[in-house]
């Protein structure tokens, strides 16, 4: 059986959480597998440029639904729109990354048309009986894997940072076309006030490195050396629940069961014991470094590398090794 | 105000350990625990009952020893508790489970506010709470760190904690929000809440009760028919100390997670 992905692209205000085009990347590998299109769905206002970059990261062809009432994501409007959309094409699956709005779109829209949602794949394999997902259950202590009753067309969200995706190519074409995008502002009764960006941190889930601090930091002001490491290597900061129930660092930090997953290619956890609950946020992180003045503290079983010591002796320290050998800035 | 909350019980990972794995912990699956994320459900809904008054009916489907979650809900404070156990309802994706959850609300019949859990830390869809709102027809606000309602003017507004800042809404009752940890600190039950909770009768519905059939709900009703389930391969880990004065050792860290090319 042949048909199309259709996959959502996530965007803010124009610009695309990246996360968007490690979607169009996972339909990609399952249209080369199982065969269909991959065709993007741009919502937003003033959003029609972003039809042909999704092209150039892999889309076959771009679906652009474009009007005022559609800036900012409010998930009934935009389910409108993907119902709309799945009315006239033939998708067996609606493809969507796992952020925050891409996870609520998800279960809104797999709701009003009945259909299946399996959320937060970690992979995805078009088999001989139809697709195979994989999922995380028990936060990361059980991998579930599950299929659909039928063809849906399904609801599929897949978890950040997980399905890798490519370099745009300015040499892909693909036909662009627009539905109508007009929405009832009675079919949304929810209106947004206000936005306040948080300033100056780079994005906890979206970082390639993580820098958290623990009990071990002592204080607020112990988060500077932390603050110091991360901003050495353009990393985010995180913080174990202690951190954050001690009011030394904002939740929007916390990493674990109640907190962030996150899924950096280098994560540092600084006067962090590794509990359970706070593995299930980071033990996916493709480096782990502890730093830790507790030779058993179970965070050295899952790391890769590994200092017994005081973390506000050797923390700076790192920072300075790697300014040193990164020079100014990070690498990138 | 009547305020609907739901909630659901889940194995206490605290019990896991190098002999007892996450499998084990699902099938034999003592001792549960309300799921955290619920914990902040209940908080929310009690207060809202404080401030505006009104009565709190908590909500869970599962089996018969979920009924160990309702009783911490009323012993928190919450007025009503009901739980809807059916053989039939085993293996029911999220959607078939809000299916039952709106069937639930709608025999309830007042209901100004759902508010439910960001996800469940077993089946992870972090879905439920929105396909409630999506079959009821009413407006879905998730990740609220801040809610103000009014119940006289039949609004509310919440500041939702999303991955790049903080967005204020506003809209209208009824409707279901889903809360993070920082929008309350889950009181402990009082010696009083918890006897009066251990006395409490807990109700129980069944699918008859709600007037649906075994088709809709559990496997025969799910789109997403799970295939297995299993401990994840251990990664190999094998941990590099590295040994030394700070100045020392953060070089030579500092190669190795260039080499590793992690930086
Ligand atoms: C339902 C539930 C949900 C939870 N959710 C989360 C979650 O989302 N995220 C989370 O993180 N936790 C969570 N927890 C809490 C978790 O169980 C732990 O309590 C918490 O992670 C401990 O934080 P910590 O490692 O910073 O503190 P500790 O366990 O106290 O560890 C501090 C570490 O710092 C080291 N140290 C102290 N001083 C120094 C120094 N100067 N230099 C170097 N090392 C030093 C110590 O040796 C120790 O190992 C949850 C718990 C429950 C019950
Ligand atoms: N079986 C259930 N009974 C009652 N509420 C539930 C149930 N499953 C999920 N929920 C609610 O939906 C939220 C999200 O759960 P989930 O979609 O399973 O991740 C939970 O925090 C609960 O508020």
């Amino acid at each position: 059986m042949q048909s199309d992905i259709l996959v959502w692209i996530d965007q803010n205000d124009g610009a695309v959480d990246p996360i968007a085009w490690e979607a169009v990347s996972a339909a990609r590998s399952l249209v080369m597998q199982a065969g269909g299109q991959v065709v993007a769905l741009v919502v937003g206002d003033g959003v029609e440029d972003l039809a042909q970059s999704a092209v150039q990261r892999g889309a076959d062809r771009a679906i652009v639904a474009s009007g005022s009432s559609l800036a900012g994501f409010r998930v009934r409007l935009y389910a409108a729109i993907v119902q709309r959309v799945v009315e006239s094409e033939s998708a067996s699956v609606i493809l969507i990354g796992a952020s925050q709005a891409g996870q609520e779109l998800a279960a809104y829209v797999s709701a009003r048309l009945g259909t299946g949602l399996a959320s937060d794949c970690v992979g995805l394999e078009a088999g001989a009986e139809g697709l195979v997902m994989t999922r995380p259950a028990l936060i990361g202590n059980l991998v579930a894997t599950a299929r659909f009753a039928d063809d849906g067309p399904n609801v599929i969200t897949v978890r950040r940072r997980v399905f890798s995706s490519s370099e745009p190519d300015p040499q892909r074409m693909g036909e662009v076309t627009r539905v109508d995008a007009a929405v009832a502002e009675a079919d949304d009764v929810t209106k947004i006030e206000s936005y306040e960006a948080a300033m100056g941190e780079v994005s906890l889930t979206d970082s390639k490195v993580v820098v958290s601090g623990g009990r071990g930091v002592g204080g607020a002001e112990g988060f500077e050396p932390i603050r110091g490491l991360a901003d050495a290597v353009g990393g985010a900061m995180g913080a174990s629940r202690a951190a954050v129930d001690a009011g030394w660092i904002p939740y929007a930090h916390q990493v674990g069961q109640t907190g962030k997953t996150v899924q950096p290619d280098l994560y540092i956890a600084c006067g962090i014991s590794g509990a359970i609950q706070h593995l299930a946020g980071m033990k996916t992180s493709k480096v782990i470094v502890a730093i830790n003045q507790d030779p058993d503290a179970p965070i050295f079983k899952h790391a890769h590398f590994g200092i017994v010591g005081d973390l506000f002796r050797y923390v700076p320290a790192l920072t300075e090794a790697l300014r040193e050998r990164l020079g100014e800035g990070p690498s990138g | 105000m009547n305020i609907i909350a739901l909630i659901k019980q889940v194995p206490d990972t605290a019990q896991l350990s190098p002999i007892v794995d996450g499998l084990q912990l699902m099938q034999n699956g003592q001792p549960r625990i309300v799921n955290p994320w619920d914990e902040y459900t209940l908080e929310t809904a009690i207060q809202l009952k404080e401030s505006h008054g009104g009565k709190v009916t908590v909500l869970c489907v599962g089996k018969p020893e979920s009924v160990e979650a309702l009783k911490t809900g009323l012993a928190m404070g919450a007025d009503e508790a009901i739980l809807i156990s059916d053989d039939t309802l085993e293996g029911g994706d999220s959607l078939a489970t809000a299916r039952v959850l709106v069937k639930a609300i709608e025999k309830i019949g007042a209901c100004d506010i759902v508010v439910g859990g960001r996800a469940s830390i077993d089946d992870n869809h972090a879905a439920t709470a929105v396909q409630v709102a999506a079959l009821m027809d009413v407006p879905p606000i998730s990740y609220v760190a801040e809610l103000t309602v009014e119940p006289d003017a039949g609004h509310l507004k919440a500041v939702r904690l999303l991955e790049t800042g903080r967005e204020t809404v506003t809209t209208t009752l009824p409707a279901v929000v889903t809360v993070v940890k920082e929008i309350n600190e889950p009181r402990y039950p009082t010696f009083i809440g918890i006897r009066k909770a251990a006395n409490a009768e807990i109700l129980m519905w069944t699918l008859v009760d709600l007037g649906l059939e075994a088709e809709e709900v559990g496997v025969s009703g799910s789109k997403l028919i799970r295939t297995g389930l299993e401990v994840p391969q251990a990664r190999e880990a094998t941990l590099e100390l590295i040994e030394g004065a700070p100045g020392d050792a953060a070089r030579t860290l500092a190669e190795r997670l260039i080499e590793e090319q992690v930086i």
